[in-house]
């Protein structure tokens, strides 16, 4: 009996001790992660389709993610997109103006440090070919905060939708204030300019931005996390 | 004599019942399906701002210093012509001396959707000259 329960106990913590191994990225990202994202470039990029996506697509992960922030923000997710993907399916009516129907929104599936660790590798490996983004095109200079802000808000109305702190902003778009270490400064510029040569139906419009305007919101957005200002 | 009108009237409501009335929401459905990719695009793009009941109370339009337009006001939009409306879509609210919190959507809506969006407006606001 003794000898049985050394037994199993030894199974056990060999099961759980085992270190998930780097080709596992790709199994737990088929496994756990493509019932909601697209992991390869999908031949309907409609507006159809926009409305029966449950995450948004992952298929340039690595044209967009900073690693480090994946593998932390994959074991303790937190809301980015605070009406959810997409916002109108999570909206409703409230007494004043409509409101985030909370009940409809799932949190985000919480994966172990190994786990995170190798799809976050894995993630990075996934770049799309038909140059999505302009690599090189941030060129990282500081922007002043209150300048980038006004523009932000007032001048370029980004804040309508967007947040660039907590609780101010608008709600039906990502938030911002983490974007700094979500996101590649060449994708913020990317997407900035033209939201939908990257997501073809999203429901961002495409602002005519100067290429000063490009350089310092991008650079007010990537300033914003971690007080790096 | 009222035993007749009686029959006769029993008769009408029972017609109604069975021809009439289950003919209206078919009717109903198909003047919404008039409006029908308009109402889809209207609902992506616009009640982020302009609200689910197209009201200007859009999930954003609590943290605006200009409210969004009520779509639904007649009033409101009556005075508007259709070129005014289709003209702010394509080209943003600067457009027509209004917000820059109105984007120009001419970029991701083509020329026939922002003129399917225009009248999908006039049904809501179920208002102006030129509907």
């Amino acid at each position: 009996m003794k000898r049985q329960i050394f037994i199993a106990a030894s199974i056990s913590l060999f099961t759980t001790a085992t270190p998930v191994l780097a080709e596992d990225g790709d199994s737990i990202l088929n496994s756990k992660c493509s019932g909601c994202h697209a992991l390869t470039k999908p031949d309907d990029l409609s507006l159809d389709r926009l409305w029966e996506r449950k995450g948004p697509d992952l298929f340039y992960a690595g044209d967009k993610f900073n690693k480090p922030w994946l593998v932390q923000w994959l074991q303790a997710p937190v809301p980015i997109r605070p009406a959810g993907e997409f916002y109108r399916k999570y909206v409703k009516p409230g007494e004043k103006s409509d409101i985030i129907d909370s009940s409809k929104l799932k949190p985000h599936p919480k994966l172990s440090q190994s786990e995170a660790e190798v799809v976050a590798d894995t993630l990075m490996t996934l770049t799309d070919s038909s140059n999505l983004i302009e690599k090189g095109k941030f060129k990282g200079e500081k922007v002043s905060a209150s300048m980038g802000r006004m523009f932000f808000t007032k001048l370029r109305g980004c804040a309508a939708c967007h947040s660039d702190s907590p609780g101010k902003g608008g709600l039906s778009a990502p938030e911002l204030y983490t974007a700094g270490s979500r996101l590649q400064p060449d994708y913020i510029y990317s997407y900035t300019k033209h939201p939908q040569k990257i997501d073809p139906a999203v429901w961002m419009p495409r602002l005519e931005l100067s290429e000063q305007d490009l350089q310092r919101l991008t650079g007010y957005i990537v300033q914003l996390d971690a007080g790096r200002d | 004599m009222d035993v007749k009108k009686t029959v006769l009237g029993a008769l009408l409501i029972g017609f109604a019942s069975i021809f009439i009335i289950p003919a209206l929401p078919a009717m109903a459905a198909s003047d919404n399906n008039q409006y029908q990719h308009a109402e889809r695009l209207y609902d992506t793009y616009c009640t982020q701002c302009h609200g689910v009941n197209r009201d200007g109370n859009g999930i954003n339009s609590t943290n605006m210093s200009v409210q969004p337009r009520d779509h639904s006001d007649p009033k409101g939009m009556g005075d508007i012509p259709n070129s005014e409306i289709a003209e702010v879509i394509k080209k943003g609210g600067l457009a027509a001396n209004k917000s820059v919190l109105m984007p120009a959507w001419g970029d991701i809506l083509n020329d026939e959707e922002i003129k399917e969006l225009t009248a999908y407006l006039r049904h809501v606001c179920q208002c102006g000259s030129d509907q």
